[in-house]
């Protein structure tokens, strides 16, 4: 039986994704990053600003799917003190502050760790809608993992690639509930050479396939161009190292609230 | 020993994004019956035997016997090719990645010995190899990145983290993420995500193969009382222990890399400090803090000098089949002057840790002690010299 909070909680994916919703804004950064505290307000700030979903980053020491730029801000929220527990202290008080959906990602190690049951259960309890571990592959996922995502409403969000197989895409789409992230390119992380051709192709290919679930295209996405592009063949765009990069230049010490919007509104505009 | 999945019981696995799926699965499906065939098969033996010059000697070490009051013998993995029993597996997995059609070969390397073995062979098949070599490894290992570049393989330090082997390892990842369908990843150790644990394991397993016939020879039967192998990733050890591993009579040594002591906090000995957890694709045990971060290993040796430990010796230690005694920097340094002075071989640093098992373990006078000579030690001329302070 699912209790009216939990469903709640997994409906706020699925309305940010109503059929008319389109150029919808995902924004990732990396707790702690760039300062141990700034985890619920920057997630306050993206909701006013406009962005339409929030992926918020768990560091690790050795994250093997991301450029250097995340790399920094993995290894700067380290050692500001980020861990699960910190972050979950932090986020508490999330739903008293925020109404967009939340995602975690993370790599599975300091999930593991913490142990994943409780992962799972504390993530629902503080009102977190899906889970982005890119290296739960989903043979593991659907042998060991998915009743546990599933007895606590989590939406465990999938990648694909120009190189997922058709009869793979299948599978996942039958196995997502909250939104396919489609890795625009083979590459890690924090590239920046707009979209290409190619890259094109790929997007129509996944467009015309038949699938239930809403999709959203991330990696390499870094601009209003890149975004609206990558907006012509997936409901949204995701955007990741191009923020943290923002948030870590900040030349004129702008405020982090002011600095979090300029972004949100120059990619929304 | 592997299960299904790849799974050494809880260890193993191929825990990978996405982006690697594709690459691991085809690996997955077609590594054994590549290996498996007879062409794959003839070719390969050819190479180990014409290029890398095998079968390596087993030595019976007199003066290391006598001193020790049993019977050791050396498998000479240090006379190969290249200087180490790196080339078995690059061998192999060069001639995989020709079957697999792809041109490019990326490696790590901690030593620098992986990655002049796998610069070799890309040399020998005119492949573009590209070392990813942590930039603390670059400047302890000089020699062996001045033949990287005589070979014609492009050294690329790894310049985040500890700037070591598990660095060299992220990025070698990260570029095969970024270039996945011309590329093939030669993994240097029995780490990594399924198939390379067994793939690489399969490789190495001449080193015990040849330990069989050698001691029917030498001594009229096939198996010793003792293995003994220095343990980084495992692959040496792996390739020791393989034909060894059902066979109860023989107990299975390892020597991980203490540093300078369990408890010093500058260790990398992994099953003595580490837990369960997922390391480059596979569960297995390693050096993490309780919230799951790696913690950065230390070892004078480059080629031991890594947090995590293949699957296959993870659940090996698990089941009580192999005992692993954590080896620190002096101990080890003092067992390759051993080595020097009363047999006349320099060793490997890692190879060294190997050798300082000796006077942990009670041997009576008739055992069999086989030690698995991995390396040579003329890539470590520059620390034995600090060491000791010989110029
Ligand atoms: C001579 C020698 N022995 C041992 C090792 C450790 O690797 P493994 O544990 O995979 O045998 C290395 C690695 O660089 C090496 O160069």
């Amino acid at each position: 039986m699912r209790s009216v909070k939990q469903t709640t909680m997994q409906k706020r994916i699925q309305v940010a994704f109503e059929k008319n919703k389109k150029e919808l804004l995902t924004i990732y950064y990396t707790a702690g990053f760039p300062n141990l505290n700034d985890t619920l307000t920057i997630a306050q700030t993206l909701e006013s600003a406009g962005a339409d979903l929030i992926e918020i980053g768990i560091p690790f020491s050795d994250p093997i799917a991301d450029g250097e730029v995340i790399q920094q801000s993995n290894m700067v929220a380290l050692q500001n003190g980020m861990s699960v527990s910190v972050l979950f202290e932090q986020l508490s008080q999330l739903r008293q502050h925020v109404s967009l959906p939340v995602l975690l990602m993370g790599y599975l190690n300091p999930i593991l760790q913490y142990g994943i049951e409780n992962f799972c259960k504390k993530a629902s309890e503080i009102g977190i809608d899906g889970l982005i571990i890119p290296d739960l592959p989903l043979e593991e996922y659907e042998q060991h993992y998915k009743s546990i995502f599933e007895q606590y409403h989590l939406a465990h969000v999938f990648l694909i690639t120009p190189f997922t197989s058709p009869e793979r895409i299948a599978k996942i789409d039958e196995l997502s509930e909250g939104f396919i992230y489609m890795v625009s390119s083979a590459s890690i992380t924090g590239k920046t050479q707009g979209i290409s051709t190619e890259q094109k192709q790929y997007f129509e290919r996944i467009a015309n396939m038949p699938l239930k679930t809403p999709k959203q295209i991330g990696f390499g996405i870094y601009d209003r161009s890149s975004f609206q592009t990558a907006c012509q063949y997936a409901q949204g765009a995701i955007i990741g190292s191009a923020f943290i990069k923002h948030l870590q230049a900040n030349p004129s010490k702008t405020p982090l609230e002011l600095l979090v919007t300029q972004f949100v509104k120059e990619i929304k505009a | 020993m592997l299960q299904e999945k790849g799974y050494y019981g809880q260890f193993g696995g191929a825990y990978i994004p996405e982006m690697l799926y594709p690459n691991i699965a085809s690996l997955q499906q077609q590594y054994i019956s590549i290996i498996e065939h007879a062409d794959f098969q003839k070719e390969f033996e050819y190479l180990l035997k014409q290029y890398v010059g095998r079968p390596s000697p087993l030595y019976k070490a007199e003066r290391l016997s006598e001193h020790f009051q049993t019977q050791i013998y050396l498998k000479r993995e240090d006379l190969n090719h290249t200087g180490s029993h790196k080339i078995n597996n690059t061998i192999g997995q060069i001639l995989l990645a020709k079957q697999l059609g792809k041109a490019k070969i990326i490696a790590e390397t901690g030593a620098g010995q992986h990655g002049v073995a796998t610069a070799t062979v890309c040399a020998l098949m005119g492949m573009e190899c590209i070392v990813y070599m942590g930039e603390v490894d670059i400047a302890r290992q000089s020699p062996n990145v001045a033949r990287m570049k005589l070979l014609g393989a492009k050294v690329v330090p790894a310049t985040s983290g500890s700037r070591t082997l598990k660095d060299a390892t992220n990025e070698a990842m990260r570029h095969w993420i970024n270039h996945p369908d011309d590329t093939h990843y030669i993994i240097g150790s029995v780490v990594g995500p399924h198939p390379y644990p067994d793939m690489v394991a399969r490789f190495q397993s001449v080193i015990s193969a040849e330990i069989k016939t050698q001691l029917q020879s030498q001594v009229g039967r096939e198996f010793p009382d003792y293995v003994l192998a220095c343990v980084g990733g495992g692959s040496n050890a792996a390739g020791a222990f393989y034909h060894f591993l059902e066979d109860e009579r023989v107990q299975l040594i390892g020597a991980e890399a203490a540093g300078l002591g369990v408890e010093s906090g500058k260790s990398a000995a992994t099953l003595a400090l580490g837990t369960v957890g997922i390391l480059h694709g596979s569960k297995t045990v390693l050096m993490q803090t309780t919230d799951g971060q790696v913690v950065e290993p230390h070892s004078i040796s480059a080629g031991l000098d890594y947090p995590g430990i293949g699957p296959m010796h993870a659940h090996l230690a698990d089941i009580n089949r192999a005992t692993f005694y954590p080896i620190t920097d002096e101990e080890a340094m003092q067992a390759g002057w051993q080595l020097s002075r009363l047999e006349g071989i320099i060793p490997a640093i890692e190879t060294a840790h190997a050798l300082a098992i000796l006077p942990k373990i009670s041997f009576k006078k008739e055992d069999i002690v086989v030690i698995n000579l991995s390396g040579r030690g003329d890539k470590d001329l520059d620390t034995y010299i600090r060491y000791f302070e010989l110029i």
